[in-house]
């Protein structure tokens, strides 16, 4: 039998069943196999049918099957479940049931007794076309134009990885594929709508969609449940408050860092623990990794274009890691920021490479804090005050004595600050044999390394070693970048 | 073969030609941009006592800060105002 609603090809309009009644079966289901001799009854009564298979074009035999081969059918009209029974008036589906059920099929058909020698009840199987090998491939083949971006050919004989690197999409290390049902896979993630646009991306000052966003995670390595926290960290990064456009453009050595608090950190499998700032865990690296790529590839800012880093460092690539929250002292960054504890959230932070801070004698908080306050001095240089933020990491074995001493992180900060109020005359141009310094009019003042809210403490880590880390900024403030944060929402 | 979705925001940025370069400055309004770097002004202050001495109008302008692009107020009041507009970036 033709039919009008079997041909083949891709992108198959949404499309009308025939009059009557309809069955979408496959072979290699026993209950459709069961029900064979009811659909030959109901034939060979006169009943009009029109039976689909999904898989053997000759099952079940002597009825007229039309074979679903692209599965356009089963995928239209929604079938989850085979076999699928469906009475189809003037076009319009008016009742389906599924798998086998007598009392059902005999309501639906109009047409009894059906299977007698049948058991009353028995549960089908599952459709091909929600095969978890093939929704992404059906969405592919048959969801439409949802997708807007460019499609671009990679030949047989090229390799697709370096055919990616050719087209200057990498950041030096290989991608994946973007492909559509990659893509799509990816929206998953998200509810928000392929088309909304994201953030306007610097420098080229590009309006970015959610669609692009997920493609440019799918080449970081992301997978679908990251995709909330990317898009977070790229509308915080786009702020005119984190001004990604100067963090990009500076000749100075920073990248977005981001920091992730609440829930999410978990429910994604991020790491606050051991190594945290280094390799090998997926989620920090993609999410980290995603948000770069969008600036190179949407926003156009690559090295030695509007990049113009002297240096650079290795976190450009991917800088993101989760605050270990479980085992802080004291409230995490993004309660600190005004955000409720159950928020999830990201913080961008313009920060260089991080350094260690050794100090493996300290068991008294006031102790720890000179030794915090005098590695922070040197934070871009140990004469310059006020002009640049830092992160402070505190590892949980120096967090430890912070907490035997009940010392709030508050009182952690006061007391660096305390501590970092430096002397004019230490740092101006000049002294100590160093031309790097204040201007000479401001020697009678002191003048604080940090600027109030300028020091950030957050708590990450493996639980052995008496270290923390620092990470210094950039250019702070109104003039500069301001540390930013977002809630991470669907 | 594989098809991939293109990556890249899309951008057909508009050509334009250079215009032609003035044979005199004389009687041409020039704005001079200060990026805000640290001494600009300096270099900026030159190239106006040069510019003035060569029969030119100038008009100063100032982005808030270097590290971000010039807002887009401030553009349009430099193309209405001036023939010409020299753009400084100094340490």
């Amino acid at each position: 039998m033709s039919h009008p609603l079997s041909h083949p090809g891709i992108n198959v309009p949404a499309m009308t069943l025939p009059d009557g009644l309809v069955a979408v079966v496959k072979a290699e289901c026993p209950t459709c196999v069961l029900v064979v001799p009811v659909l030959q009854s109901i034939h060979a009564a006169g009943v009009p049918l029109t039976v689909y298979s999904q898989d053997d074009p000759a099952f079940p035999s002597g009825i007229g099957t039309v074979h679903d081969h692209d599965l356009a059918v089963s995928y239209h009209h929604d079938i989850e479940t085979v076999p699928t029974l469906i009475r189809v008036e003037d076009g319009v589906e008016v009742e389906r049931t599924v798998g086998w059920s007598r009392p059902e099929w005999e309501k639906l058909s109009g047409h009894s007794p059906l299977g007698v020698d049948l058991p009353e009840l028995r549960p089908g199987c599952g459709s091909l076309s929600v095969d978890p090998d093939m929704v992404d491939v059906l969405a592919v083949r048959f969801g439409g134009s949802v997708l807007r971006s460019r499609r671009v050919e990679i030949a047989a004989l090229e390799d697709e990885a370096e055919a990616l690197f050719d087209r200057g999409w990498t950041d030096g290390l290989p991608v994946v594929a973007p492909t559509e049902a990659r893509v799509l896979r990816m929206l998953e993630g998200t509810t928000r709508a392929p088309d909304e646009i994201v953030a306007v991306v610097p420098p080229d000052l590009v309006e970015c969609t959610v669609e692009k966003v997920a493609i440019n995670a799918v080449m970081a390595g992301a997978k679908a449940e990251y995709l909330p926290v990317i898009l977070a960290a790229l509308e915080a990064a786009c702020t005119d408050s984190f001004n990604i456009h100067g963090v990009l453009a500076t000749t100075m050595p920073v990248g977005p860092v981001i920091i992730v608090n609440g829930p999410i950190r978990r429910a994604i499998g991020m790491n606050g623990g051991g190594n945290v700032l280094g390799q090998g865990n997926r989620a920090n690296l993609a999410i980290g990794r995603a948000v770069q790529l969008v600036i190179r590839n949407v926003g156009g800012g690559r090295p030695g274009g509007v990049d113009r880093a002297t240096h650079g460092n290795p976190g450009k690539l991917s800088f993101c890691f989760a605050e270990d929250e479980e085992g802080s002292p004291w409230e995490p960054l993004s309660v600190e920021r005004g955000f409720a504890p159950t928020a999830s959230t990201v913080t961008l932070f313009p920060g260089e490479g991080p350094r260690c801070v050794v100090d493996q004698l300290a068991r008294d908080p006031d102790d720890l804090a000179h030794t915090f306050a005098a590695c922070l001095r040197t934070v871009h240089h140990p004469k310059l005050p006020l002009g640049f933020d830092a992160i402070l990491v505190v590892g949980p074995e120096h967090a430890r004595v912070f907490r035997e001493a009940g010392w709030s992180k508050q009182k952690v900060k006061d007391e660096i600050h305390g501590l970092l109020q430096l002397p004019g005359d230490e740092i101006v141009r000049g002294a100590g044999g160093m031309a790097e310094g204040i201007p000479d009019h401001l020697r009678g003042l002191t003048l604080s390394k940090f600027r109030p809210e300028g020091l950030l403490v957050v708590h990450a880590g493996g639980g052995a070693g008496l270290f923390s880390a620092i990470i210094g900024g950039w250019a702070n403030g109104e003039i500069g970048s301001q540390p930013t944060t977002r809630e991470v929402t669907a | 073969m594989t098809v991939v979705l293109d990556p890249t925001g899309e951008q057909v940025p508009a050509e334009r030609a250079l215009l032609q370069r003035p044979a005199s400055v004389e009687g041409r309004t020039i704005g001079l941009l200060d990026i805000s770097k640290p001494r600009g002004n300096i270099f900026l202050d030159r190239l106006q006592h040069r510019l003035e001495a060569a029969g030119a109008r100038v008009e100063r302008f100032a982005k808030p800060t270097f590290t971000k692009p010039a807002p887009v107020d401030l553009r349009h009041e430099i193309s209405t105002k001036c023939d010409l507009v020299i753009e400084a970036l100094a340490d």
